[in-house]
């Protein structure tokens, strides 16, 4: 190929390349996603229709996107904190499952209280607990000057543990016949559903707040400039004198904290206790998300929801197709393979040699 | 007792020799693969699916290979040559693998074969230790190897072709995933299930920082690590109440511990990890 084609380096980055990229990307995966339906002798038009189309056809279904649309937008604006800044935290799976442990406690523990404070408290200490989890690698990447990308991932691993031994073990329900779950919250420690009868609740609300807070902390802040510069440049950040550990730091415990806010979303909204599979990979799906999104939180927006559309479909895709529900899985690995090819495009122009 | 203890420890543990050495090689060259995981489950599905359309081990063995390199030549041409991502591209691959894999084996699941005796592989993960050890130490390949990936741009001042002593090292790391899942699938299990790496990948992954890159230690690091599992699984018999889920957070903890003693001090970093590790390399700069 290289004897065809030569790459050649743009001036400067391309913007409407940057921009069209991840639409390619989507579009490569849509045509790459039929030719693995005919090789399995599925008609691609069916299928693609349960995939992407009927899912979202009612009601029902555009609040199933969101639902799951808002844990992933919100755990990728977090991540987008670290990306921006070159920080490759890729343990948000981590994070959030020990906001869900931190806030899903208080929720046990005030399972009788009618207090109208116990939600809040439990969002506050879900965001505490992914924070606290975040800073782990990023203590370790500022004092011993460990890789974030090993140990952030190690610990996901570790804090997935550390959930399923509460849930067998001590927090396991006294009347819960042995299953390895926690008791129900109660009604004071559930996130409010926004419309009665579909399970969209308030973490939406919480997420578009965040998403809107992240844009104006890059847009207007001396501090969402720092971590662009930095990431950008580290030589130019070291010559202006910002303060480097500061900066990993606040990243790894905000996008802790938006995990960790995320992981409680889920408990305390769709399903209600702890259990061991409180997340179906949300915090690694949303790196997908970031990447997809451009890192904006805009972008994250529209990203979230095609990333939850293949969630949704995979579920329709086994319910009425037999295919297995990991085709989802497919989907999204393809996604963030053609993007991260044609990004090449945004920085580079291909040349035919003649 | 402890022969059959020693028995499955063995027995349990080849897998992770296999991908961590093949992983230890392509880090080796500057390159960190995360698609372990995904494709330990291609190459095991390929395995298993193939022995039973076809019925010959052999067959079985050669396709399952040929997953590993298509899915790390993949992931090859992506972080070299349109110079990807590599954390990300990495990612996707495990994401893929683990959806490719249990479409592919959909129809397989709970399929009886005849399992294949693990004693030969359980030999061949030795010697590949200790060929690994040798390569680096006392061929000329070897060297060059470990220089790319100390210095991209040094050896490419000196005439090596970086990207293809990379592309060649990233597939030999996939091959020996795919060995590694068809040993779990033909010989381990024997048998497909969705997602039955089960977090191996991971461990593998584990095991090259925890040996601080050098192919012996991955030997030790594996047997540590598969010793404690199995020392869970005994002691849980035994009836000892110690909750099993902080035994197999071990390996990640270890792994931290020592990446914290390793990377605390400069010189230590710099005699084990290789220096461009994740960098990607552009000609022309």
């Amino acid at each position: 190929m290289e004897k065809l084609i030569s790459i050649i380096p743009r001036g400067s980055s391309s913007q409407s390349m940057f921009i069209l990229a991840p639409i390619f990307a989507i579009f490569l995966t849509l045509l790459f996603g039929s030719l693995i339906f005919i090789l399995m002798d599925y008609d691609p038009i069916v299928a693609l229709k349960t995939f992407f189309i009927s899912p979202i056809s009612n009601f029902y279904g555009i609040s199933e996107l969101l639902v799951k649309a808002t844990p992933l937008a919100l755990i990728a604006v977090g991540l987008s904190f670290c990306f921006k800044n070159n920080i490759y935290n890729i343990g948000a799976e981590g994070q959030l499952t020990m906001g869900a442990i931190f806030g899903g406690g208080v929720g046990i523990y005030f399972y009788d209280s009618s207090s109208f404070l116990v939600l809040p408290m439990m969002i506050l200490a879900g965001a505490i607990g992914g924070a606290l989890w975040g800073m782990i690698p990023a203590l370790l990447k500022t004092k011993f000057n460990t890789n974030e990308i090993l140990t952030s991932l190690m610990l996901s691993y570790v804090a997935l543990l550390i959930l399923d031994y509460l849930v067998v073990g001590p927090w396991r329900d006294p009347d819960g016949f042995n299953f390895p779950k926690t008791r129900p919250f109660g009604e004071t420690g559930r996130m409010p559903v926004l419309f009665e009868g579909l399970r969209i609740h308030f973490g939406l609300i919480i997420t578009l707040i965040l998403l809107a807070v992240s844009w104006f902390v890059y847009s207007k802040t001396m501090f969402g400039y720092q971590l662009k510069v930095s990431g950008f440049s580290p030589r130019a950040a070291r010559f202006a004198g910002f303060n480097k550990n500061f900066l990993i730091f606040s990243a790894f415990a905000i996008c802790g904290a938006f995990a960790g806010i995320a992981g409680i979303g889920e408990v305390s909204g769709p399903i209600g206790l702890l259990y061991r599979d409180i997340s179906p990979n949300y915090g690694f799906t949303a790196i997908i998300v970031c990447f997809l999104g451009r890192l904006h939180p805009l972008g994250i927006m529209f990203a979230s929801l095609v990333i939850a559309l293949t969630y949704l479909g995979a579920e329709d895709a086994q319910l009425f197709l037999q295919i297995p529900a990991s085709v989802g899985f497919v989907f999204q690995g393809l996604v963030l393979f053609f993007l991260l090819g044609t990004d090449l495009l945004v920085n580079f122009k291909l040349k035919l040699k003649t | 007792m402890i022969l059959g203890i020693i028995n499955i420890i063995l027995i349990g543990t080849t897998p992770l020799i296999f991908a961590a050495i093949g992983e230890l090689v392509v880090e080796k060259s500057g390159v960190l693969n995360l698609g372990l995981e995904g494709m330990m489950l291609v190459g095991a599905v390929s395995a298993f699916v193939t022995l039973v359309v076809t019925g010959s081990y052999l067959i079985a063995l050669i396709v399952s290979l040929i997953s590993g390199l298509l899915m790390s030549g993949f992931f090859a041409f992506l972080v070299l040559y349109l110079m990807a991502n590599q954390v990300a591209s990495g990612l996707a691959l495990t994401i893929f693998g683990i959806g490719i894999s249990s479409m592919i084996g959909k129809n397989y699941v709970g399929t009886p074969i005849e399992g294949l005796d693990p004693y030969l592989f359980i030999i061949l993960s030795f010697i590949v230790v200790v060929l690994t050890g040798y390569f680096f130490k006392k061929t000329k390949s070897g060297l060059i190897v470990k220089a790319v990936g100390e210095s991209h741009d040094s050896a490419h001042s000196l005439g090596f072709n970086v990207l293809k002593i990379r592309f060649l090292s990233i597939l030999f790391g996939g091959a020996m995933s795919a060995l590694a899942g068809f040993y779990i699938s033909i010989c381990y299990a024997p048998m497909w299930q969705e997602g039955m790496i089960a977090g191996r990948g991971w461990i593998a992954l584990a095991l090259v920082v925890f040996a601080t890159w050098k192919p012996e230690r991955i030997l030790l690091g594996a047997y540590i690590f598969g010793g404690v599992a199995i020392m869970q699984m005994n002691l849980q018999a035994f009836g000892v109440k110690f909750p099993g889920q902080f035994f197999n957070m071990m390996p990640y903890l270890v792994t931290i511990m020592v990446l914290v003693i390793i990377s605390g001090d400069k010189l230590r970093i710099k005699l084990s990890s290789p220096a461009c590790l994740t960098k990607p390399f552009k000609k022309n700069q």
